[in-house]
């Protein structure tokens, strides 16, 4: 929902960064107000991935110029674990298993770990588990996988539903979902889409990366970003994803170059 | 700089005299625990003459394991050579400074209790819940009873230093000198559900031979667990204590046996546990080890009967100069059987974790399924693993898989959690304990597996 009146959650700038030594983004501009929904879709290898890890922290990967501002707050000089409990979450393509640990503790320490951090009192474990179990409800999701391990031996639906579970305990201000669609079957897509949607508030925002205009049938984007080459190159609305449905990447690389050629 | 011709020649030659002194060392070292072993055995009064002598021409056989032993590579006993170790006494008060483990089972009303301390049976705290067909005892009290003596005659004939690799040096060492023998003998249909609990403690700074002998008839089925504990050493001394286990699996017996290895940081712990299995018998044992200074368990299962199911779970987790050595044998002959074991070792600062694993399966053993894993958690840069799956498969219709990872924590696992809100920190501390807890969770004891948990949690803190 565009609202232009609406507060900037997000605001990146000139973002570069790389990966042992490799740069993989090459000045990524990027705003997200409260309320919206983006989808940035592009070809693999464009750095759609590696933007979302980026905000999210992941140490692998060395900013190497611009900035990133999050509800104010330079985003770059906190910890993962700080901007989790300042409110980014990141969906993984690929969830972790965690065996040993069950996904009900797992849920708990993070749940707890958001509200010690916001100055708020640690809920118990009984009242945990009331909480759980009505959020299970938003990604049907049985109660029994709250007592396996995390993630371990999940089918990939289960896993991402699990992942939006997550989401719903922390209430995020800022939802990245990193290929949530993939290897989804269509009724997992449904329950996962319908747990996102539930999930969207107007003080709140989504940014969708995927491959697939399918998924944007069910989580309708207000805008649709194109990555290539570690850049967003082309901003539009939800009917810029049918036309890369229809017409592929190819036409937008080629005004790409030709717009690069320009500047020079 | 030059050397004078010649000093080579005299640098070895002094080398080898300080060997052969280190080997004279050896052998007199072992002869030493012979003595001590034999004098306690005569002042137990166990009328085992046949079994003991037997002992002690076994170990006169053997030398001190040294480096140059294959099974004992990596597992170094020279520092307990600098040690004179006296045969321990019998506690003067019986009660003993306990730790959590032990105290976790103590508190429990229903369970079997057996306690030793130093060795020796501790009537006062021990505790029974009477059942049918079951007889929980040390050997000394057994004995005294004439209604036992003739049933149990046979069994220690038949049963007592019986199974396979008595032969081994400590085994043989624990036979010529334990002091009492706690007998845990559950008869033919019998299904005890009371855990039956052996808890042993030591105060000491000594030698002692502990002794346990399972018999589970025919259709029997029992729930064991042995605990071994003690009092912090005085100071510059260290502890010896040796354990044999000897567990009989009647055709269709079932035991879950689990054994818990928390002693006190100067302490050499040296145990076997042989497991004879019969037709259609189920084992399963869950070792921990988080203990002593030096400790190594001998698991050693071998069957006597076809369609057997093994269940071997491990777990080590070590730091300082904490060494753990777990020398696993598992030898199927007949036809039919299912083995599983997981063995998990977590090693910090600069311990060191010992995994030889041997399966055997003979050309009779068709149709066997088993599988061995084992896993290792490196946490720091100056601690050690060595690793040695040992599949030796003659049969040729058989599922047989094995594995081995050594690995430090992820940091992509570290990364997830963190993305949820958790301190890096505190994230390694749930995945060390996520990979502990997989073994941890087949103590099938609510209240010993709390305690291990607690105990595993303060121990990633």
């Amino acid at each position: 929902m565009i609202n232009e009146n609406a507060k900037t959650i997000l605001s990146v700038r000139n973002l570069h960064a790389s990966v042992e030594g490799t740069e993989i983004l090459k000045g990524v501009d990027f705003e997200v107000k409260s309320g919206e929904v983006h989808a940035i879709m592009g070809l693999n290898g464009s750095g759609k991935s590696t933007f979302s890890k980026v905000l999210a922290g992941h140490p692998d990967y060395a900013v190497t110029q611009g900035e990133v501002i999050f509800k104010g707050e330079n985003l770059l000089e906190l910890e993962p674990h700080e901007r989790a409990n300042s409110g980014v979450f990141l969906a993984f393509q690929y969830p972790l298993e965690i065996p040993g640990v069950s996904n009900r503790d797992f849920l708990r320490v993070a749940y707890n770990a958001h509200r010690k951090a916001n100055g708020e009192e640690e809920v118990d474990v009984f009242d945990f588990d009331d909480l759980v179990e009505e959020r299970s409800e938003i990604v049907k999701m049985d109660v029994s996988f709250l007592d396996r391990s995390v993630n371990e031996g999940f089918s990939g639906g289960e896993k991402k539903r699990n992942e939006i579970l997550q989401m719903a305990l922390l209430e995020p201000t800022l939802a990245i979902l990193d290929e949530t669609d993939s290897g989804l079957d269509i009724d997992a897509l449904k329950i996962v889409s319908s747990g996102v949607n539930q999930l969207s508030t107007p003080s709140n925002a989504t940014v969708l990366i995927t491959h697939y205009q399918r998924l944007l049938n069910y989580i309708v984007p207000d805008y649709v970003h194109v990555m290539a080459k570690g850049r967003i190159v082309k901003t539009g609305g939800k009917e810029l994803a049918q036309k890369l449905e229809e017409k592929g990447y190819d036409w937008l690389t080629a005004e790409d170059t030709v717009a690069e050629e320009a500047m020079v | 700089m030059t050397k004078p011709a010649g000093s080579d020649a005299l640098d070895s030659i002094a080398v080898s005299a300080a060997e052969s002194s280190r080997s004279i060392n050896r052998e007199t070292y072992l002869k030493h625990l012979l003595t001590q072993a034999a004098a306690a055995a005569d002042e137990s009064g166990l009328p085992l003459k046949d079994v003991r002598d037997l002992a002690i021409a076994l170990v006169g056989d053997c030398t001190f394991p040294t480096n140059r032993d294959e099974a004992w590579r990596f597992t170094d006993l020279s520092d307990l050579l600098s040690h004179s170790l006296q045969r321990a006494e019998p506690p003067t008060a019986q009660s003993s400074s306990q730790s959590d483990i032990s105290a976790t089972l103590t508190s429990l009303d229903d369970v079997h209790q057996l306690v030793s301390i130093n060795g020796y049976y501790a009537r006062s705290i021990s505790k029974k819940v009477p059942a049918p067909g079951v007889t929980i005892a040390p050997l000394s009290q057994l004995l005294q009873k004439a209604e036992y003596k003739a049933q149990l005659e046979p069994i220690l004939t038949e049963r007592l230093a019986r199974v396979k690799g008595a032969e081994e040096v400590f085994t043989a060492l624990n036979t010529a000198g334990f002091t009492d023998v706690m007998v845990v003998w559950v008869k033919a249909d019998q299904i005890v559900d009371t855990p039956i609990c052996i808890v042993r403690e030591a105060e000491e700074s000594s030698i002692s031979h502990l002794r346990t002998l399972v018999i589970a008839e025919r259709h029997a089925s029992l729930t064991l667990v042995e605990t071994f504990t003690g009092s912090p050493e005085a100071a510059d001394t260290i502890r010896c204590n040796t354990s044999v286990t000897e567990l009989w699996l009647a055709e269709g017996a079932q035991v879950n046996h689990m054994r818990i290895q928390d002693e006190s940081e100067h302490t050499f712990h040296i145990a076997k546990t042989a497991v004879d299995q019969a037709t259609n018998s189920r084992y399963q044992c869950t070792a921990i080890d988080l203990g002593a200074h030096l400790s190594r368990h001998h698991l050693e299962v071998f069957q006597s009967g076809p369609q057997t199911d093994t269940h071997l779970y491990g777990l080590s987790a070590l730091r300082d100069c904490q060494l753990a050595d777990t020398h696993s044998l598992l030898t199927l002959t007949y036809p039919h059987s299912g083995a599983t074991q997981i063995q998990k070792n977590i090693v910090d600062d600069k311990a060191h974790a010992v995994f030889n694993g041997r399966v055997f399966v003979s050309q009779e053993a068709q149709h066997t399924d088993a599988s061995q894993l084992n896993r290792n958690l490196m946490l720091s840069s100056k601690a050690r693993i060595d690793t040695k799956p040992e599949l030796d498969i003659v049969a040729d219709d058989v599922k047989c898989a094995h594995g081995a990872t050594v690995s430090q924590l992820q940091a992509d696992e570290v990364f997830y959690l963190q993305s949820r809100g958790i301190s890096s920190e505190q994230a390694q501390r749930l995945l060390l304990y996520g990979f502990a807890m997989e073994i941890v969770e087949k103590i099938s004891v609510a209240p010993l597996r709390q305690a291990l948990s607690d105990r595993l949690t303060v121990w990633a803190s």
